[in-house]
């Protein structure tokens, strides 16, 4: 060790090198200050939102919890790690216009817990993927994703479609949603085990890849931004 | 012999041979799952395979379960021999080494299954971070409370390090996790949208800058001066790295969020640090490779010591392309491609695994009391590591830059050049070339394996081995 011992009055760092907790506590408030000034201010500043600050802006009131199947078909979405590949967060480039639609909002993901705005794009980005294309296409897709798209990597998913969604496990994720503050009405809640009886993981992932991106109903001319 | 009774290495011994083990299992998951993406057949259509489910397997066996074991036996190992003490807590060590590995386990058998919080290093559901949650904090109070009866008046530059990344990771792992469970094995992030990602990239970017930098810079501060036998370059070199560290690291993760739904101020505010980042970085790499001044001779015979060099190197290379990519221009481009996959191996392969290899065979030596079996392997192991990493590397940088590049690529009639198939079919040489450089690094991990095991049977079967004793002997 290459410590200089110098006469002068005894520095700061020189005390944080002889007492522990000091450097314990030292540590631990520098540590804390560059998330606290990133992080905090988005849970209240207005211009986080675009509702807030357009609140004229009627289209971006389009935007509402996730169906019961929807929500299940999430679940499966995260399951299966389709986030790994696959982003859902278009940015405001020429070239993700024309590819992928408009840019996305911050009220497209308020009901995300978690959010799936994804940081790879191994697959194109889905954040608008929404009626795109037929649910049969995205059957085969996810059956056989090479008998569409030759060049495709992706994985085949044979096993949602024999898969069940479990009605009353979806009553009970809706609940814990609305406990988060997704607003969830108590029919919905009622409701969500008839809305999902029968059907597949299939279905259930066609259902959420068929609403993404398709909430709120764009108006020309609009910058939602600034 | 006096050592082995003043200190407790018992646990470090164990730690540092698991780290192996993670290491082998952690890099071969890596290349099976690049061999996915090059040729998809080899998912088999089985679900607990899938790249999607295994993917968290690869990172949390590489960063968790290789890169935590390292962290855990050096820096209890590193405490002891600057403090001059035992271990606070025999008790509290074991238990943080058996609750690690059971986190390891329930990892290998939850991820596969698809049970998942689905945020990036993240994954593990909220049973098991509560286990580590209790497995970290006996580690931290376990590392204070040694420094606290240390034997010298000054706490070492390495345990200043390794304190801000047990700290920090407390902070981080909490506030993440932070859900409301649906059931065992199911639950949703408290946070959504906006504020979700800005805290899950919070947690990311230091999962790489505490984790993974000031750890592994813990390890850098002890064991390249001793590999040396020279005292660190400059001592205030190092107050200036570790406060810079400390403080500028946590506001990266925003760089990650650029031009996304995120408001522009937070991102802008985390390209900016990242660039000022760059000062200390380079400060530490500077501070690192000068210690090996009128040492530099040692390189041609002591591998070890190549190791953690050549991982300053890359630490360097890859603190300064991280500010570089952080730049909002430079990441418009680099966003989503492989060029991050690149960056991170730069970072993972040559840096943080480079860097554990050389204490590992430095502490194999020093808790076993003996030689490695074969000091040729250690120098064949290094070439194929270093081989791996560039090969891995300068795939992922041509694959990442020509995905931006032909994604935005548009014709004279205005159209877009490409579509997004096509671009991915692109891609195919660059994945198999970088399934092979994993591959060779893989094999190096198996050597290393090898090496290492065979040290350790000798010394247990044949104590003559052990020089400590041949010595009293």
């Amino acid at each position: 060790m290459s410590e200089q011992q110098d006469k002068k009055p005894i520095s700061i760092q020189e005390r944080l090198e002889k007492n522990i907790w000091a450097l314990v506590l030292a540590t631990a408030m520098v540590l804390s200050v560059g998330g606290i000034v990133e992080i905090v201010p988005l849970f209240y500043l207005k211009t986080t939102f675009e509702d807030q600050v357009h609140p004229e802006y009627e289209e971006l009131l389009g935007v509402r919890p996730y169906t019961a199947l929807e929500l299940a078909g999430r679940d499966i979405y995260q399951r299966e790690g389709c986030y790994l590949c696959h982003s859902q967060m278009i940015r405001p480039f020429r070239d993700e216009k024309d590819r992928y639609g408009h840019y996305s909002l911050a009220v497209e993901s308020k009901y995300d817990h978690p959010f799936q705005w994804g940081s790879k794009r191994t697959g194109p980005d889905l954040a608008r993927v929404g009626g795109k294309y037929s649910d049969e296409w995205h059957i085969q897709h996810m059956m056989d994703p090479r008998s569409v798209v030759p060049e495709s990597v992706m994985p085949s998913y044979p096993w949602l479609k024999t898969e069940k969604i479990d009605g009353l496990g979806m009553e009970k994720r809706l609940k814990a949603m609305k406990v988060l503050g997704v607003p969830y009405t108590e029919d919905d809640i009622r409701t969500a085990a008839i809305d999902v009886e029968g059907k597949t993981e299939m279905d259930a992932m066609v259902a959420y890849l068929q609403v993404l991106g398709t909430m709120v109903k764009f108006q020309p001319g609009r910058d939602y931004r600034d | 012999m006096q050592e082995q009774q003043q200190y407790s290495f018992e646990v470090v011994k164990w730690f540092t041979y698991m780290a192996v083990v993670y290491f082998v299992i952690g890099t071969g998951v890596g290349v099976w799952i690049a061999a996915e993406l090059a040729w998809p057949a080899l998912n088999f259509d089985n679900p607990y395979i899938s790249f999607g489910r295994l993917r968290p397997v690869h990172t949390n066996a590489v960063i968790f379960a290789f890169g935590g074991s390292t962290l855990m036996a050096s820096a209890y190992y590193v405490v002891q021999r600057t403090s001059g003490v035992r271990l606070w807590s025999d008790k509290l060590a074991w238990f943080s080494f058996w609750g690690w590995n059971l986190v390891i386990l329930g990892a290998v058998i939850t991820l596969p299954l698809g049970l998942t919080q689905s945020k990036e290093y993240a994954e593990l559901e909220w049973p098991l971070d509560i286990l580590i949650a209790a497995v970290w904090l006996a580690y931290t109070f376990n590392f204070i409370m040694t420094l606290s009866i240390r034997k010298v008046s000054h706490i070492y530059v390495a345990n200043w390090f390794f304190l801000s990344m047990m700290v920090m990771v407390t902070y981080l792992h909490v506030v993440n996790s932070l859900v409301i469970p649906v059931s065992l094995w199911k639950s949703y992030s408290i946070f959504s949208g906006v504020q979700d990602a800005m805290i899950q990239w919070w947690w990311g970017h230091n999962a790489v800058g505490f984790f993974l930098t000031a750890g592994f810079l813990g390890i850098m501060y002890y064991f390249v001066p001793k590999q040396a036998n020279r005292p660190v370059y400059s001592y205030r070199l190092s107050v200036v790295h570790f406060w810079g560290l400390a403080f500028g690291y946590v506001w990266l993760g925003a760089h990650h969020l650029q031009y996304t739904a995120l408001p522009d101020w937070t991102g802008s505010l985390g390209a900016a640090i990242s660039l000022a980042m760059i000062i200390p970085s380079w400060g530490g790499a500077i501070n690192g490779l000068f210690t090996l001044n009128g040492a530099w001779d040692k390189l041609r015979t002591d591998y070890t010591l190549r190791f953690l060099v050549v991982s300053l190197a890359f630490y360097a290379m890859s603190t300064f392309e991280g500010p570089v990519m952080s730049a909002k221009t430079v990441n418009a481009l680099s966003h989503y491609t492989d060029w991050t996959i690149g960056h991170v191996h730069a970072g993972a392969l040559g840096w943080v695994a480079m860097v554990s290899v050389g204490a590992i065979y430095h502490m194999v030596e020093k808790l076993w009391n003996t030689k490695v079996y074969s000091v040729n392997l250690i120098n064949i192991h290094f070439w194929l590591a270093t081989i791996g990493t560039v090969l891995y590397i300068t795939s992922m940088w041509v694959s990442g830059i020509m995905q931006g590049l032909m994604w935005r690529a548009y014709d004279e009639y205005g159209n877009l050049t490409y579509t997004f198939v096509e671009s991915l079919a692109e891609m195919f040489p660059y994945y198999a070339m970088r399934t092979v450089g994993g591959f060779i690094f893989f094999l190096g991990a198996c050597l290393m394996l090898f090496n290492i095991t065979v040290t350790i049977r000798k010394v247990e079967t044949n104590p003559a081995s052990d020089m400590s004793k041949v010595a009293v002997i």
